[in-house]
């Protein structure tokens, strides 16, 4: 966000017609910032998945980013196989059962083990998934199939893109509403709040750790997988090491915002997304950098505020 | 045993391991692929065994070694591209590291003395750089705690590769393309030797005063700060060291691999040593030595055979490109939830673990006799 508005202020000091040029800034970078939110509300779907996990079991979940990744490779030989409006929900089912099924293999065994245990064991099942898609594809990029109404090309303003930049942050808000309507308001929900308050306690109180586990896990795969369809709408190539990159940045995301906080990952993730899109709006050698100024981001909101923008504070008691 | 004893017969072991190679090295064929097998896992020992030094003794969970690798490589091959070739290398870019260090003191020291004083340098160059960014990079980050210092390591190292990709600095590091033509080694010796001296240190260094203060940061934070532990200051010292010799690590790969580019050390890189010490257990030098062999030897040698088409299962067309790091993967999965300590746990692997084990046989086949009397 900072860059952006240097740039409008820059704008505005150089000359001195301030609104004419206002208009001109967004005209230039409009499809930028168009692309950042909505990159931006793609990385939130994947960051609330992160942050919920992280939130109940203290885990950082890296086979995340694969999960994502492998709803994308099971759409593209799903649409090969059904008509799409069978593909996308059956995507979706199979993308929330593997989830359910990778909580239940890898982590809930070590449910007593070192923290560091379980974080090897998630490292462990991004290195399995990525080596079976690997395998299955043969390490070659796939292409997306491109979905009817959400891939048709339409104007805003002078920038010309995609239906799916307009659709992913509405979905994305309406999901995060629904989402925190959920853990505000049902039965399930409070049990997660309960356990990711205390959660030994929690378990005393009568509350099934399990079962709120495993939903936490499925409404984190179920928003990976409606994202993995929105991001990979707009970049389409599909190769077996696609899902770390955001994956890592949807992390940070969710550090940004402050672990374990649903409205702190969805800040962080579009933030993350406006200001990547805006510094390859620079061009030139600076796109190198709009991966790399993910974390200098990070590491700046872990200096100056270190539980992140909306985190919790934590005391440590001896 | 005395520990005299105990000492000599350490070193007679060493040679002969030494000595071993070298016969390997003289009647086998120098392609055969445990030649590649004990190369690479060496170098994966000394990396291994640094991040073990900082996970496991030190109790700082840092994702940042294939950062601090990638600046070994680096500075190694800069400073040893020897002036005749960096015209070829540096295509896009006019160098501006206009020596050689092998070439500077092939001056001094005579062409073959030179080159192997040269190189040697360069190595410990490649460590002090690393150790320096990761100095530098230690001031802001070793204030977090656990996953906090994973995750902000984890970012280093990504900027750090992005920075070195960077055309700005093309001059020095040829922008986003390879090193290569520096000097590298042939003998499977020298990886050995390398390593083996690096470990030493580092064991000396956990042995020492020093390491008794890091275990007692790891085990906990606030009492070992109670007893008087500069925490900020050892801290920075387990991160300093574990970089040198992270660095020095990555000057070997590079030489392994005869080109270096920055694209290669991702987080991948990072996760696939923390496997390989969680494997051979946290908190176990011997440990991390071992599994490195063995990871490597399973990953590029032992399940090669899975990756060819001649042998099909049932008709089907099971085995093909691919399918060995499938296998592997799972071997690794079925490692971390049912060997959760891995192969030796906190244990070392030494010569009293041998002469206690025939000792407890020993007693225990003689409480068996008696009874049986």
């Amino acid at each position: 966000m900072a860059i952006k508005w240097r740039f409008h202020f820059i704008a505005m000091n150089t000359k001195p017609k301030g609104d004419s040029l206002t208009m001109e800034f967004f005209g230039k970078y409009l499809s930028y910032i168009l692309a950042g939110i909505s990159v931006g509300g793609q990385y939130a779907l994947i960051a609330i998945g992160y942050t919920m996990v992280y939130g109940i079991l203290r885990l950082i979940n890296f086979a995340h980013g694969d999960i994502f990744m492998c709803a994308g490779l099971m759409m593209i030989y799903a649409v090969t196989a059904m008509p799409l409006y069978l593909a996308a929900p059956l995507v979706i089912v199979i993308t929330v059962l593997l989830g359910f099924v990778i909580e239940r293999v890898a982590y809930k065994p070590l449910r007593t083990a070192p923290r560091m245990s379980i974080m090897i064991s998630a490292i462990g099942v991004s290195y399995l998934l990525q080596n079976l898609a690997f395998y299955i594809t043969g390490g070659l990029a796939k292409t997306y199939p491109s979905i009817p109404w959400i891939s048709d090309k339409i104007q805003i303003g002078t920038a010309i893109t995609k239906r799916v930049t307009v659709v992913t942050p509405i979905l994305t808000v309406a999901l995060v509403v629904a989402l925190v309507l959920l853990i505000k308001h049902t039965k399930i929900g409070m049990a997660m709040r309960a356990v990711s308050k205390d959660f030994e306690t929690s378990q005393l109180m009568g509350i099934k750790i399990n079962s709120v586990i495993s939903a936490t896990f499925i409404v984190g795969s179920f928003l990976a997988a409606v994202g993995s369809i929105l991001y990979f709408t707009n970049y389409t190539g599909v190769t077996p090491t696609i899902g770390a990159m955001p994956g890592l940045k949807a992390f940070v995301a969710a550090v940004f915002g402050g672990i374990g906080s649903i409205p702190g990952a969805v800040v962080g993730a579009f933030i993350i997304g406006i200001c990547e899109n805006i510094i390859k709006s620079l061009g030139g050698t600076w796109t190198n950098f709009s991966d790399a100024f993910t974390f200098v981001l990070l590491i700046v909101i872990l200096m100056a505020k270190p539980t992140g923008l909306f985190g919790e504070k934590q005391t440590d008691k001896v | 045993m005395k520990e005299s004893r105990k000492n000599l017969i350490s070193i007679l072991l060493i040679a002969g391991l030494f000595l071993l190679l070298f016969i390997m090295e003289q009647t086998m064929s120098p392609t055969h692929m445990i030649f590649t097998v004990l190369k690479k896992g060496a170098i994966y020992a000394l990396v291994a065994v640094s991040m073990n030094l900082l996970n496991g003794f030190t109790g700082l969970f840092s994702l940042g070694q294939a950062g601090f690798m990638l600046i070994g490589a680096y500075t190694y091959a800069i400073l040893t591209i020897p002036t005749g070739s960096k015209d070829v290398v540096y295509r896009y870019y006019d160098c501006i590291v206009n020596f050689s260090l092998p070439e500077a003191a092939s001056s001094v020291f005579g062409e073959a003395a030179g080159t192997m004083v040269g190189v040697i340098l360069a190595l410990i160059c490649a460590g002090i750089a690393a150790g320096f960014f990761a100095w530098l990079v230690g001031l802001p980050v070793l204030r977090l705690k656990s996953d906090y210092l994973a995750i902000a390591t984890l970012g280093f190292a990504e900027i750090i590769r992005a920075v070195f990709q960077w055309d700005g600095l093309g001059p020095v590091t040829n922008g986003s393309n390879l090193l290569k033509h520096f000097p590298t080694f042939s003998s499977t010796l020298f990886p050995f030797a390398v390593s083996a001296i690096c470990i030493c240190i580092i064991v000396l260094l956990i042995n020492s005063s020093f390491g008794r203060a890091f275990k007692a940061i790891r085990e906990d934070e606030i009492a070992a700060e109670a007893m008087g532990i500069n925490l900020a200051r050892h801290k920075m010292m387990a991160f300093v060291t574990s970089s040198f010799f992270a660095g020095v690590g990555g000057a070997l790969l590079a030489m392994f691999q005869t080109t270096v580019a920055a694209s290669q050390f991702k987080a991948a890189m990072t996760y696939e040593i923390l496997l390989i010490v969680v494997i051979g257990g946290i908190g176990s030098v011997t440990g991390s030595v071992i599994s490195s062999f063995l990871f490597i030897a399973c990953s590029e040698w032992w399940l090669r055979f899975l990756d060819e088409s001649k042998y099909n299962i049932l008709g089907l067309d099971i085995l093909r490109g691919g399918f060995r790091k499938v296998v592997f993967s799972v071997i690794i999965m079925i490692m971390v939830l049912f060997y959760r300590r891995g192969i030796m746990g906190t244990r070392e692997f030494s010569l009293d673990f041998f002469t206690r084990r025939m000792k407890r046989k020993r007693a225990a086949a003689g409480k068996g006799g008696r009874g049986n009397a």
